[in-house]
């Protein structure tokens, strides 16, 4: 038992990220044959030896600068069998990638991994459905997209459909289901894996709270049942409900490996600066749309107070971006509450190269203080998606006019404005 | 336990073992896909016979009544279109699914490990049942005029799999080159499109100059084609050897090249597309 079942040494993952006037998610065949006829009057020598495995543009263009980007540099860690295992960090720590090259989707540059045993991962709910085939046929499908035999699937079949509760809906094409239920079908295919390890991304932040809770209740049997199990989430209550022993990642390289009460705690400080942290650098949101700024102003601020927000995006093509959101979560990766610009004039039709800029005030923010985390939810042109921990909002208490408020833990997360009067006055019925 | 390791430029030394693990998928993929081919079109399967069938009288009055091209006397000219159609249009829908294939899946590619040549070899397969359907047509046709093969359509087996060979192997260096540069996805239609005049499809590709006809053989359809005529309408077309072998020659490095190109491209698919 005390033998790793999964043991990473030195692990590394280079791209190559490259600066061009215009950026594109893929290369034009035309731009390179332009490219190389430039290159071939111009009669340049390139010396740099270029690694063609990790490459993503793959012919150099002349004038284009390049920059190594290491998502991952020098990461080893071992996992026991039977253990769960939280990997935590920021929003490009690098947690996607060490998941996606421990489920052989994507190569290491460097380094290596040694896993025993079958691997089953779950980056994404749903993987495969497709839409115009029926509940029944979708199970199978997926089924197999998961790894599962087809006599598996077969064995599992009711138990699959009883826990999703889409008994009635099985010939129906998905299609037509409810979004809930769509994702309550998917999810419990992926629950009835039954690989010796699973790799799961933050998949369980779907459905209602029922479901959630139920899904929750699937993963402890899963780990209880001596199974190993990675798992990445934001929700640290989560992780610490179901992990034994955690990662920290920071900037791609593992910052502190151990206990998860441990971990968590040093990574939920170690977010927490509260001082207004400028974003570092653009976040690119899809093929074209760069996150320049999101601001909170006063920060710390003062809980229910006014709070100013400040965002800014530039697009690299017209676009229409059809929904923002402000989300925003406790520092145990609870949502609190989020702001929906959808009343503000959205959706906007952007021309390339615009900034497009918002500003605005919350009247009161009503969050009990404490260390506060913001993303966004955007839809815009084809990306559709959350990007968790932006920015981080620190609130400070609020003058209390002389009463001592309970300590911060026992009042929740929101602070309720309220009036209330009390009467004393002789009783009848009672006595 | 086996044990998997994963290390930079070791795109699984058991690459084809895990082929066969995940031939389940394989069948799924491909399942899948003939199943939502015809689920939400109107006439659903009727397309596969009205396709073949309207390209074949067009090109029977083109190439026949009006430029009055020659065929053999005891072949009628419908016969000799649809014994080449046959082939023709299996190939043609075999590549151009099969290079769209990856970008089609790419939800997939992006989320779940699998050999990724599953997806290629699927799509040749779903164009197969197409294949079938017209097939029948064939044997309709055939019943039609009257007109009975001998011995020779046991034969057709081999030409079958030398269009499968040919196929995939085309669509496994355009699926690859697919994701690389999205222009591929104009180059296909223009290919199938040029390829439908280059090939003996509306008439018989004896009456290509014998000066050209090596150069001509080099288009590996010329010998899918030919031989596909020569089997199913009782030899009444010629079928020349040596054309044939350089056919096969060039099915087999197209086809080869092919699956080397892919499986090296195959490790940064994930990252690029």
């Amino acid at each position: 038992m005390t033998d790793p079942i999964i043991r990473v040494e030195g692990l590394g993952k280079r791209y190559r990220i490259w600066h061009q006037a215009e950026r594109q998610r893929y290369t034009a065949l035309r731009d390179v044959i332009a490219e190389k006829a430039k290159k071939l009057f111009s009669r340049r020598q390139r010396s740099e030896i270029r690694d063609q495995t990790s490459d993503l543009r793959c012919p150099t263009p002349a004038r284009a600068s390049q920059e190594d980007f290491w998502a991952l540099k020098d990461v080893s860690f071992e996992v026991k069998q039977g253990e769960v295992m939280g990997i935590i960090g920021r929003n490009g720590a690098g947690k996607s990638t060490m998941l996606k090259i421990l489920s052989r989707i994507t190569e290491p540059t460097e380094g290596r991994v040694r896993i025993k045993g079958r691997v089953a991962s779950l980056l994404e709910v749903g993987t495969g459905f497709h839409p115009e085939l029926t509940g029944r046929e979708n199970v199978f499908l997926n089924g197999a997209i998961l790894g599962m035999r087809r006599l598996e699937i077969k064995s599992k079949f009711d138990e699959i459909v009883t826990f999703a509760e889409v008994e009635q809906f099985l010939d129906t094409p998905v299609k037509r289901y409810s979004s809930g239920m769509y994702v309550r079908l998917a999810f419990a295919v992926a629950a009835h894996l039954e690989p010796e390890i699973l790799i799961v991304d933050e998949v369980l932040a779907v459905g209602d709270a029922q479901f959630q809770k139920k899904c929750l209740g699937k993963m402890q049997n899963v780990a209880k049942g001596g199974r190993t199990v990675l798992f990445v989430s934001h929700n640290m209550a989560a992780v610490q409900a179901l992990c034994g022993c955690a990662i920290h990642l920071q900037g791609g390289a593992i910052k502190a490996t151990g206990e998860v009460e441990l971990i968590v705690n040093q990574y939920i400080a170690a977010t927490s600066l509260g001082e207004n942290r400028p974003l570092r650098g653009p976040v690119r949101i899809g093929d074209s749309l760069r996150l320049l700024r999101l601001e909170f102003n006063p920060n710390p601020a003062v809980s229910c107070a006014p709070l100013r927000f400040l965002i800014e995006f530039h697009t690299e093509h017209a676009m229409i971006i059809s929904e923002v959101q402000v989300l925003f979560y406790s520092a145990q990766g609870v949502r609190v509450a989020i702001i929906d610009f959808r009343a503000c004039g959205l959706p906007a039709n952007l021309e390339a190269g615009h900034h497009w800029r918002g500003e605005g005030e919350i009247s009161s923010l009503p969050f009990v203080e404490g260390d506060y985390q913001a993303g966004l939810y955007v839809k815009a042109g084809n990306f559709q998606g959350d990007l968790l921990d932006l920015a981080s909002i620190a609130i400070r208490v609020r003058n209390t006019n002389g009463h001592v408020p309970a300590p911060a833990r026992y009042r929740g997360l929101i602070e309720l404005n309220f009036t209330a009067q009390f009467q004393a006055s002789a009783s009848a019925c009672c006595a | 336990m086996n044990e998997l390791i994963i290390e930079p430029g070791r795109v699984e030394l058991n690459y084809w073992r895990d082929l066969w693990t995940y031939r389940e998928l394989f069948y799924f993929l491909a399942w899948r896909d003939i199943l939502v081919r015809y689920k939400q079109t109107v006439i659903g399967v009727a397309w596969a016979v009205i396709r073949p069938f309207l390209t074949m009288i067009v090109f029977t009055v083109v190439f026949s009544k009006i430029a009055k091209l020659p065929a053999p006397a005891a072949v009628p000219y419908p016969l000799l279109v649809m014994a080449a159609m046959l082939p023709w249009q299996f190939f043609s829908t075999a590549m151009s699914e099969a290079s769209n294939s990856l970008i089609g899946n790419a939800n997939l590619i992006s989320k779940i490990y699998f050999p990724r040549l599953i997806v290629p070899a699927g799509s040749v397969i779903t164009s197969f049942v197409d294949f079938l359907i017209t097939l029948g047509l064939m044997g309709i046709m055939m019943i039609w005029y009257g007109f009975a093969p001998d011995w020779r359509i046991f034969l057709v087996f081999p030409f079958m799999f030398l269009a499968f060979a040919a196929s995939f192997g085309i669509g496994l260096w355009l699926c690859a080159l697919n994701v690389q540069y999205r222009d591929f996805r104009y180059i296909v239609p223009f290919i199938v499109q040029f390829g439908l005049y280059v090939s003996p499809v509306g008439f018989s590709s004896s009456i290509v100059p014998e000066k050209w006809r090596v150069l001509y053989s080099l288009n590996p359809m010329v010998g899918v084609i030919d031989g596909f005529r020569w089997s199913l309408l009782r030899g009444q077309t010629a079928l020349s050897i040596s054309a044939l072998g350089l056919s096969v020659c060039g099915t087999f490095v197209l086809c080869a090249s092919g699956i080397r190109y892919f499986r090296k491209m195959e490790r940064t698919f994930a990252d690029v597309i």
